[in-house]
């Protein structure tokens, strides 16, 4: 049979086989397989392939496959040496390498997870394309401390008009997820969503699945996430599809974008609707006096944030009125890198936000915890190294250089740092859900980010030569004669080191659980705090729109009529707000030089909002002479100096005179970390900025709430029914403090467990040192009780000192964040009394497990070994 | 020194190297496996074999001839070596020493 040229083998297996075959086989084997083709002739072509491929694949055998990493050289001998002797060395002291290796994994767990944590907070939104030129436009104004991001949507047109030759693009977004209900056919969901204008999807850059970013250019269209069109639609092309919102409006789907990641500002948006829909019916986007919309826009690349906002600073001025203008709005850009990190403002200035300073807690804590973790490792190994003096004195008697030595304890120190680090890989992907949960973060493990990889890497190769430094310059110093005659002994002094390490880490073990416990006890006196108005199933409003004017009474009785309300009342400022402030009062002409929080409330305030009068009693509509009358809180009442304050009477400025008729306690209106003002109420029938509601407690809010917005789009059809519970508003103000609290007790936890592991190692390390003294005191007849309480004096006198260092130092810190707050617990002895006690006891317990083990061993045994 | 013990397929690989004399080379081997033995291995698999066993010093190659089914390349003819000779004797007579102690199978199933 001739050997025609389909007869041949293929060629890329061939090809292959030469690759990975050695040279001098290659030829036999490459016949062998010539001729067993020729063999199959009979078969089918793809059949006699498939089996020669099966057959050259099965020379991936060890005889038969190239050297590709050279072997024959000093240096990899010498590197496989070192890894031998390291690797013997991990398996022969099983117990330390356990704790070595567990110990720096967790702090390297505790470090990737914080890591990771800043690395999410740092990166919030730069998922968008454009992120070094979109701005969003704040306004600051004489009357507020804070910058607002809510504007009259006129504000837009004007920027888009007059100041068009900076910006790419703006777009008008309504500032608050809208819930609306999502329909096709029979699938129902309830979706929160963004109306904004045509220009934001390409602003935000969003990435289209289907159809394209200027999706919102018509009125009755949408855009929907990925997520949600999933639901809807299926896997299908939407574009083009009808959906209903609300169960009224149908609406195109133009578009469906993928879904935001969890750090970007607008990820919580599963659809998004026209702006211009969202007025449709009520309003333009020109008014000036109604302030409902963000505004997000995109310079110019060769503009500045600094120079525009610099130009448009009182872009409002020409077209507000009188009132408006009077509280001097100035606008200006916050740079989207600034969102997230840089937006707190008091007094129209920037200051240091609290998501920032948790960045700085929150990495200082993980630096600390590694520290602990490396610290274990310093101790262990240098506790250790008198034992491995002999060897560095064996290696230097047959030739070694102290170079080589270096390497080869650097390389140890590696080797347990790479594989504590691959402990802490499996460890963080475990724990990162549930770190998710507590952080309210997505976070997803970088696996693909070789930023991260050399980030973490670069952690690895610090922790490992920070940990091997000790072992690898002292012992490779050692003089090998010396060493081997035995007369090297490491002096008194060298156990110093050691503890002074133990003492710091149990000086910040000890720091971070005070710290813990102070922050919990100041968050539970803060949250016990009396409020003197109840929270719960209350909800407060906006009614600063001119809609309002004159239907109190018609939404009252309206309001009341759905059986879902208990009461209604007004006032001109939030109960969560302390603004208002006015002096001038007098008493028998007797002159008060103090300022109140005053504010106008209408009948049913004190019945809405819940105060709880100590004396007198609530404004009466039966009683016309109450127009005139005033109530106080306790603190105004101690301002007043009145003995009785219930029915006497004050001057206020040239308006005339007030009767008090009441006295409710003092009001929590600001910070719950803030003393409570001295304020006054007076009686200001209607048409005032907040609406607040107390539900009937029988019908839940589920229930209620879709009744009051019927009520609501009947009487102000106008105005966003844009509600606030006042309790979720009141528990935001705790929010921060609590998650310090909870990451702090975790770290804390971590940080007191690492100690411990280091204890136990070195309690073990000493008992083992001692073993012979011990078989000789009880020989002599020491008793279990005296062996133990040497053993472990030594550490209890460490962890004492610690405590003496770490408690003035916690307290010191402590109660200076204390002092941020002005409603603050004081820091109680029982605090540093617990502290002390855990930590005592964690210790003893920790050494006295292998003091016991060593007081009770058998002295003959001990004694006969050597 | 060489290991004194072999398997059961460098056994067989042994054997039938003696017995295709000047054609003893890896395809002829994996043949003879197939007809003799009923045992389907790869290529790759009998390459190995016989590698380990010139290892092990129980044989020795040299190269044959090339024909044109093979593309022009030499074949590599395996030979025994003395030891490996004397391998084969020794786990004989270990068997055959072990079938004369257990006369009732050898009677059953021999006779």
């Amino acid at each position: 049979m001739a050997a025609s040229k389909n007869q041949r083998p293929p060629k890329s297996a061939d090809k292959l086989l030469s690759w990975f075959v050695k040279d001098d086989l290659l030829d036999e084997i490459l016949g062998d397989l010539s001729e067993y083709y020729l063999e199959l002739a009979d078969r089918p072509k793809w059949k006699r392939s498939l089996f020669y491929w099966f057959h050259v694949l099965h020379f991936l055998r060890p005889f038969a496959l190239k050297r590709f990493i050279r072997s024959n050289s000093n240096y990899t001998t010498m590197f496989k040496h070192y890894f031998k002797i390291s690797w013997r060395n991990l398996l022969r002291n099983k117990g330390y390498s356990l704790i070595n290796i567990g110990g720096l994994a967790a702090g390297m767990t505790v470090a990737i997870l914080i890591s990771l944590w800043i690395y999410d907070e740092l990166s919030f939104n730069k998922y968008h394309k454009n992120y070094d030129t979109i701005a969003k436009v704040y306004r600051t104004n004489k009357f507020d401390s804070f910058a607002s991001t809510v504007h009259a949507p006129g504000l837009a047109s004007v920027l888009k008009t007059d100041y068009g030759d900076f910006f790419e693009d703006v777009a008008l977004v309504r500032a608050r997820l809208e819930e609306r209900v999502i329909a096709v056919g029979e699938k129902k969901f309830s979706q929160s969503g963004y109306f904004m204008q045509d220009g934001g999807p390409q602003i935000l850059t969003l990435d289209m699945k289907y159809g394209s970013q200027t999706g919102l250019k018509e009125m009755n269209s949408i855009m929907l996430s990925s997520s949600l069109a999933g639901k809807l639609f299926g896997e299908a092309d939407p574009v083009g599809e009808m959906v209903t919102m609300d169960a009224t409006t149908s609406l195109q789907v133009t578009g469906v974008y993928e879904d935001l990641p969890k750090n970007t500002e607008f990820s919580e948006a599963s659809y998004l609707a026209p702006a211009e829909l969202y007025v449709n019916g009520w309003t333009t986007l020109n008014v000036w006096d109604n302030y409902f919309t963000y505004i997000y826009l995109q310079i110019k690349p060769e503009h500045s944030f600094d120079e525009i906002s610099a130009t448009i600073a009182e872009a409002m001025m020409p077209h507000v009125d009188e009132e408006t203008a009077e509280s001097e709005p100035r606008i200006f850009l916050q740079p989207m890198s600034q969102w997230h990190l840089y937006s707190e403002f008091e007094n129209g200035t920037p200051v240091t936000s609290q998501r920032l300073k948790a960045v700085w807690y929150n990495g200082i804590i993980g630096a600390f915890v590694l520290l602990l973790a490396c610290i274990n490792f310093m101790n262990l190994s240098t506790a250790r190294s008198e034992k491995r003096a002999k060897e560095v004195g064996i290696l230097k008697a047959l030739g070694s250089h102290r170079s080589q030595l270096i390497q080869q304890f650097f390389g140890e120190s590696m080797l347990v740092t790479l594989l504590a680090f691959i402990v802490a890989i499996f460890l963080v992907v475990l724990t990162l859900p549930w770190f998710n949960v507590v952080a309210a973060k997505a976070m997803v493990f970088p696996w693909t980010n070789p930023l991260f990889w050399l980030a973490v890497l670069s952690i690895v190769l610090a922790t490992g030569l920070l940990a091997g430094s000790y072992p690898a310059l002292f012992l490779s110093s050692l003089n090998a004669v010396k060493v081997l005659k035995g007369t090297f002994k490491a002096g008194r002094l060298a156990s110093l080191p050691r503890k002074v390490l133990v003492v710091i880490q149990f000086t910040v073990s000890i720091s971070l659980i005070i710290g813990t416990l102070v922050v919990y006890q100041q968050l539970e006196y803060a949250k016990n705090r009396p409020v003197g108005y109840s929270r719960e199933g209350l909800i407060s409003l906006r009614s600063a729109s001119k809609e309002f004017k004159g239907k109190y009474l018609v939404l009252r009785n309206e309001l009341k009529q759905t059986g879902m309300v208990e009461e209604i009342a007004q006032a001109n400022y939030s109960v969560t707000d302390t603004r208002g402030w006015n002096g001038g009062f007098a008493w028998h002409g007797e002159k008060y030089e103090q300022t109140f929080n005053t504010i106008f409330v209408t009948y049913e305030y004190g019945k809405t909002v819940g105060l709880q009068f100590v004396d007198g009693r609530d404004f009466s509509r039966d009683i016309t002479s109450d127009k005139s009358g005033i109530i106080i809180n306790e603190s105004a009442a101690k301002l007043f100096a009145l003995e009785n304050p219930v029915g006497e009477e004050l001057t206020w400025q040239d308006r005339g005179s007030y009767t008090i008729l009441g006295v409710v306690k003092d009001m929590v209106k600001g910070s719950p970390y803030e003393p409570t003002d001295p304020s006054v109420m007076f009686l200001g029938e209607f048409d005032m900025s907040w609406l607040y509601i107390r539900l009937n407690p029988d019908v839940s809010t589920h229930e209620a709430l879709p009744k009051i917005r019927d009520v609501f789009a009947k009487l102000t059809p106008a105005t966003p029914f844009d509600y606030t519970f006042a309790d979720e508003a009141y528990a935001l103000k705790f929010a921060e403090e609590e998650r310090i609290g909870k990451l702090g007790f975790v770290f804390a936890g971590l940080a007191i467990l690492i100690s411990c592991m280091g204890l136990l190692g070195l309690s073990a390390f000493v008992a083992e040192q001692r073993i012979r003294e011990i078989g000789i005191r009880k020989v002599l007849g020491a008793s279990v009780a005296n062996l133990w309480q040497m053993l472990s004096k030594d550490f209890v006198v460490l962890v004492v000192i610690s405590c003496l260092v770490a408690m003035p130092l916690a307290w010191y810190f402590m109660d200076r964040w204390l002092d941020s707050f002005v409603y603050r617990s004081t820091i109680s002895w029982s605090v540093f009394a617990i502290t002390g006690a855990i930590a005592l006891l964690i210790t003893l317990a920790t050494v006295s497990f292998q003091a016991i083990k060593a007081a009770t061993a058998d002295p003959v045994k001990s004694l006969r070994t050597e | 020194m060489e290991k004194e013990y072999i398997g059961e397929l460098e056994e067989l690989v042994l054997l039938l190297i003696v017995m295709l004399k000047d054609d003893a080379y890896g395809l002829a081997i994996r043949k003879a496996l197939k007809e003799q033995a009923s045992r389907t291995v790869t290529i790759g698999a009998v390459h190995g074999t016989v590698n380990r066993l010139e290892g092990k010093g129980f044989i020795e190659s040299r190269l044959g001839g090339a024909t044109e089914e093979r593309g022009g390349r030499h074949k590599r003819i395996f030979s025994l070596t003395a030891s490996g000779r004397k391998v084969l004797e020794r786990s004989r007579d270990v068997k055959v020493n072990l079938w004369r102690q257990i006369p009732e199978l050898a009677i059953n199933k021999l006779g």
